[in-house]
């Protein structure tokens, strides 16, 4: 029960009082009935977690393959053909399956807890299954070996027609999701007319808003370019207008990633470390921004790309640097709930109250490292989407460093966390091995560091990303980061230690956790009494066609004018 | 919405921060004109071996003293090779791919561009240092692409 004391304190009621039904509705039946009880009404969410645990197991060990590869020492089955491949698969499983997966799992829970139900229960049940066939469709593409074309998938680079029909079903699936929040949502407006949407359900609504805008420019890219061109329908594709539609989905996917990690910094950290949110409206404020600035920004992925005139670039650049700000009022707010919960505590310096935070608590440790890292990576990106410093980092290690620190930790190691805080409050079971837990997460900042700063240092001495060999047949230049990507390599073990400490506590929670009166799932309130009236920022609506002026502003042009050039095609290659 | 004052005066740092940033990145490519490759020009990539520009990779060393290097990317090689230029004058790169997508950088300077086949990529730099530089595809292209590579020497003028 250790778990579950830590998240109650400093705690008061919910909001609306919704959130402790699954607790209370079940008071006076023993506690092997609650706990079987929980496992039933969260059967869906864990279902999802299910499938995303397994991806990221399955693809950290290629992680790790990956990274001994280049360091020279001998690792099994690796040559050519499995590196990329293993790639290609690690990119799949962890940036989009682990991720989806979980997002939806998570965008679930948080319904069911804050509004009290889930509307359209049986299509989330439909999606997951759509899901999973598409994820296994286009895992086979890849073990195939007939589709080793990474996760960016670019054309002409052609896969197997299945690789692309199951990612193409992982996104229908994902729009399954997005279904259910809307109607969930719509049935909370219709039942509370005139009250703000909890401020998780915000986020989550949020997310969901921005996948949409996103994946329009993917479904353009696959059901019009890839799908039948792959069938053999048409003999040629256009690489560029490929990659423009594949960046307008490829950037907003980031903060598809990053904004259900914004719901727990914002809901359910400031709780587990026992203080209060530092201000509901802010958070709200912050999520609408990201609806508006999340996608008219692609073209910075692209600075490097003939075809696209320099203006567009610099708008798209100018656009991206917008979307900085609210990821900077997030630090402050989340650091100021932490104050909070310091000061509740007892603290009274001006720095002390960070020794009063559960630093041993595993959500906590997570989320904090997590978000120390974030600042790291956050800086990254801003070099990244500098109009002309881009061309000292694009497709160099530096990228692939940085990548690794927001969605690779700031996400990731976010989720994980919430994954320590979940599993006893969906499944009624005790966290088992928690000392590993308690661990993992210091494994992996430890790990990610050495991993991504040298991967920044590399990359900014010139080595590209992608490599299966680092060493350019003995070319001088290239002996400068063969020590560095060795480092990178250790970094690579630790990080796969701190996975299997992760899965290991995962896996025997689940299957042989002691069973326990399932704990509340609450989150955050805050500081000063939420408004109880429907405000701005909770006209989604408005924000959503907003944002739809913004992207046509930032593509409608640009993209005319490609469809419009002369332009000749290209037909498929696969050299791998 | 009321805003705390310590957040406010945070929000107001953030946003000067930002602001500086645009100015310092808008100002600076607009000044001294520094931009990424964006030249439009398209070609039919099959016809790329016999186009009469591309089919002859070269370096075309100007009365000016300015250089123009044609080339290609392909799987796996650069064409031509090794390209000679002079230090400190301006290098014109029209490459463009016949085959997939290729990058072309040119290892410890900020010549770095993507080669889209049915695309020119052109691009001006000055490389003031003398040396030999490694040109590395950076984007990848096949099993082989860690070994697609090729060599700018950059070679002080003769008076």
């Amino acid at each position: 029960m250790s778990d579950a004391a830590t998240s109650g304190a400093g705690g008061t009621t919910m909001p609306g009082g919704a959130a402790a039904s699954s607790a209370g509705s079940t008071a006076g039946a023993s506690v092997e009935e609650r706990a079987a009880a929980a496992a039933r009404r969260h059967r869906l969410e864990v279902y999802h977690f299910a499938v995303a645990v397994a991806a990221f197991g399955l693809a950290s060990v290629m992680g790790v393959m990956q990274s001994l590869t280049r360091t020279g020492v001998h690792v099994p089955f690796q040559n050519e053909a499995v590196y990329y491949m293993s790639m290609t698969a690690h990119g799949v499983l962890m940036a989009i399956v682990f991720t989806t997966f979980f997002i939806m799992g998570l965008g679930y829970v948080l319904l069911r807890e804050t509004l009290g139900r889930i509307e359209l229960e049986g299509l989330a049940w439909a999606s997951w299954w759509v899901a999973v066939i598409g994820t296994a469709m286009t895992g086979v593409a890849i073990a195939s070996g007939t589709s080793t074309v990474l996760y960016t998938f670019y054309p002409p680079l052609e896969a197997h027609w299945s690789f692309y029909l199951g990612a193409t079903l992982v996104v229908v699936g994902s729009w399954g999701f997005c279904a259910v929040v809307i109607a969930s949502y719509r049935a909370f407006r219709k039942a509370n007319p005139g009250r703000p949407v909890p401020l998780a359900v915000h986020g989550i609504l949020t997310t969901v808003i921005i996948w949409l805008l996103a994946t329009t420019g993917l479904a353009v890219e696959d059901l019009t370019m890839l799908l039948p061109w792959s069938l053999g329908l048409v003999q040629k594709i256009d690489p560029l207008i490929a990659r423009t539609w594949f960046w307008w989905f490829g950037h907003p996917l980031v903060y598809f990633w990053l904004l259900p990690a914004y719901v727990i910094w914002y809901t359910v950290l400031p709780r587990v470390a026992g203080g209060r949110l530092f201000s509901d409206q802010i958070a709200r404020a912050v999520f609408v921004m990201f609806i508006l600035f999340s996608t008219p920004v692609g073209f910075h992925h692209q600075f490097g790309d003939p075809g696209i005139g320099a203006g567009w670039k610099l708008a798209h650049s100018v656009a991206t640097y917008i979307i900085i700000f609210p990821s900077l009022v997030t630090a402050f707010a989340v650091i100021a709930s932490l104050e909070t919960a310091g000061r509740i505590k007892g603290a009274r310096g001006l720095f002390d109250w960070l020794g009063k935070l559960p630093w041993a608590d595993p959500l906590f440790a997570s989320v904090a490292l997590a978000m120390l890292t974030f600042a790291i990576g956050g800086f990254g990106g801003a070099i990244n989407a500098a109009y002309a410093m881009n061309g000292m980092v694009h497709n160099t290690a530096f990228i692939q460093g940085h990548f690794h620190l927001t969605v690779g930790t700031a996400v990731a190691l976010t989720f994980l966390g919430a994954c320590y805080w979940l599993l006893p409050r969906l499944l009624g079971r005790e966290l088992r091995f928690r000392r590993l837990a308690q661990a993992q997460p210091y494994l992996w900042f430890a790990g990610m560091m050495m991993f991504s700063l040298t991967n920044h240092v590399t990359g900014l001495q010139g080595m590209p990303r992608r490599l299966f060999a680092v060493d350019y047949q003995g070319a001088a230049v290239a002996r400068q980061w063969q020590g560095l990507t060795e480092l990178s390599a250790a970094g690579g073990v630790v990080l796969f230690l701190s996975s299997l400490c992760f899965l290991a506590v995962v896996v025997a929670t689940a299957f042989w956790g002691r069973r326990i009166a399932p704990p509340p799932i609450e989150l955050a309130v805050p500081l000063s009494a939420p408004t109880t009236t429907r405000g701005v920022w909770d006209r989604f609506g408005l924000w959503s066609i907003v944002a739809v002026v913004l992207i046509a502003a930032a593509y409608a042009y640009p993209i005319y004018h490609l469809y419009a050039m002369h332009r000749f095609g290209s037909v498929g290659y696969q050299p791998f | 919405m009321k805003v705390e004052l310590y957040e406010r005066i945070w929000m107001a740092l953030a946003a000067v921060m930002i602001a500086g940033f645009l100015a310092v990145m808008i100002s600076s490519s607009v000044a001294h004109a520094i931009h990424p490759p964006s030249h439009v020009e398209t070609i039919d990539p099959a016809q790329v071996a016999t186009d009469p520009d591309f089919s002859r990779p070269r370096v075309e060393v100007r009365p000016d003293g300015s250089a123009l290097v044609v080339g290609t990317a392909e799987m796996f090689a650069f064409k031509p090779e090794t390209v000679r230029v002079p230090r400190g004058r301006p290098v014109t790169f029209r490459l463009t791919s016949p085959d997939v997508i290729h990058g072309y950088q040119v290892v410890g300077t900020n010549a770095n561009a993507m080669i889209l086949p049915g695309y020119v990529t052109q691009f001006t730099v000055v490389f003031p240092r003398a040396g030999e530089y490694l040109v590395a595809c950076n984007e990848y292209c096949g099993l082989a692409h860690h070994l697609m590579q090729g060599k700018v020497i950059v070679e002080e003028v003769r008076r």
